[in-house]
């Protein structure tokens, strides 16, 4: 710790008494391999979008994983186990240990409009990153929806007889197959704010590899 | 704290590791998994197996391919019907899909044409088209989902499969039904024996209650609403009944073998 520039806070916080990891270790793990998961989904999703586009687009070859459909969609089933158990290890976790309700509520109109009001004037406080800002607690919470989502609607689309219930409550496959694409655009634009804000504060990022 | 401290590594820079961390993850699996497709070789990153060439790590995907088979196999209700639409649904006009052009599908003559049925079962005689259509046909109207992703909603009639694997004797203990088809390059496919006998799989003569057009499979295709599409074979020329998984057109090439809706 002490080759490492400390801020004043969390010296002081430190000296308070033990030194309590800002993100746990479970917290951690379940983070990485998520990402990991997260990005062989997306690459390899994209990849599977390109054979029959819903949009006039497609994803450049450069971006996406697999080759082809079939090599695509052998990552796809594969990394969806990773994405699978993972999240439901976060979700049991994040529930019983009670971090989503200390960590994530409460989410208040009032507070994410000064938040958001402040960061966009460079206003907002980083001090203590033990505590979610406003902003960041309507983003994590609202990503794990989306990641809730984005599973649902697979299971929709790849099981559309066996499931049918949950296709159906998806408005049926094709809007099923928008749903499972809009929740990756989503979940994309997340992840580019969420990368480029925690290069900015790097400390944030420290406390998501060594806990501190 | 201990446990803590233990991973940092001694002698590495902390800040550059954080640095190179940040960066880690798009660089890597751009890197490692994109090049040419078939550098798969990212799976050591989890492993840490010695994965060094792509070969291992498409074994692996193929490994947890065979998984899926087991997953879905165990998932599928042999009970649960696909979802019927009503006629008004029906997608015009519907898809012609195939891995060639629309001229290059077989011209099949139905006067000469002969289903050749094979393998576990106790009548082996060939049927004529005729023959085949005088059996008792029902009509369905279900969506077709391609392997692709996209989808289109059909009328399909014929006789549901697994009545006429009872007619001929078939050992509907066996595995498999598998069918082998005119398409060019002999397309095949196999078919589990559940599904074979899911009562909405059928074969199929009629595509919007007129004789099934050579675009959709004539004489005869194997309409399966509880698989993908690829997994409902036009052409038909043979069925097999066997215990032996003998691949087939797709299958060989990578699209997980049960593939079920």
């Amino acid at each position: 710790m002490s080759s490492l520039t400390v801020s004043n806070e969390q010296a002081t916080s430190a000296a308070s008494g033990k030194a309590k990891a800002i993100q746990p270790a479970w917290v951690r793990i379940l983070h990485w391999v998520n990402a990991f998961a997260m990005v062989l989904m997306i690459m390899s999703g994209w990849q599977i979008y390109n054979a029959s586009p819903l949009f006039a687009f497609t994803f450049s070859k450069s971006i996406t994983l697999g080759g082809w459909l079939g090599g695509a969609l052998l990552w796809h089933f594969a990394a969806m186990w990773i994405l699978m158990v993972n999240g439901l290890i976060y979700l049991a976790l994040g529930f019983a240990t009670g971090r989503f309700r200390k960590k994530l509520l409460p989410i208040t109109p009032e507070g994410v409009i000064s938040d958001t009001r402040a960061a966009l004037t460079g206003k907002l406080s980083h001090d203590d990153l033990t505590k979610y800002n406003s902003v960041q607690k309507l983003l994590y919470a609202g990503v794990i929806v989306v990641g809730v989502l984005v599973v649902l609607s697979g299971l929709a689309i790849w099981k559309p007889v066996q499931l049918q219930w949950l296709t159906a409550l998806f408005g049926g496959y094709p809007i099923a197959r928008y749903v499972h694409f809009f929740c990756m655009a989503a979940i994309v634009a997340f992840m580019l704010v969420h990368v480029a804000l925690a290069l900015i504060v790097p400390k944030s990022l420290r406390a998501m590899i060594i806990g501190r | 704290m201990a446990r803590k401290r233990s991973l940092i590594i001694p002698g590495v820079d902390k800040q550059l590791l954080v640095r190179d961390a940040a960066k880690a993850m798009p660089d890597l699996t751009r890197r490692r998994f994109i090049t040419g497709g078939a550098s798969l070789g990212a799976l050591t990153l989890l492993t840490g197996c010695d994965v060094v060439d792509s070969f291992s790590a498409e074994e692996m995907l193929k490994q947890v391919s065979k998984f899926n088979d087991a997953v879905q196999a165990a998932m599928f209700n042999p009970n649960a019907l696909a979802p019927t639409f009503p006629e008004s649904m029906i997608t015009k006009p519907f898809p012609f899909n195939a891995y060639y052009d629309l001229d290059e599908a077989p011209t099949v003559d139905g006067k000469t044409w002969k289903l050749e049925v094979r393998g576990l079962v106790e009548n082996k005689k060939s049927w004529t088209l005729d023959e085949l259509y005088a059996l008792p046909q029902i009509k369905q109207v279900t969506r077709h989902i391609c392997v692709e992703g996209w989808s289109a909603i059909g009328s399909w009639t014929g006789t549901p499969l697994r009545d006429f694997l009872k007619l001929v004797g078939a050992d509907t203990r066996a595995k498999y039904v598998w069918f082998q088809c005119a398409d060019k390059d002999g397309y095949n496919s196999p078919l589990d024996m559940m599904t074979a006998l899911h009562p909405q799989t059928q074969m199929t003569f009629k595509f919007a209650d007129e004789i099934l057009p050579r675009a959709y499979g004539f004489p005869m295709k194997i309409r399966v609403p509880t698989k993908l599409g690829f997994k409902n074979p036009k052409y038909v020329i043979s069925m097999e009944v066997t215990n032996d998984y003998k691949g087939g057109f797709w299958e060989d090439q990578g699209y997980n073998s049960f593939s079920g809706s």
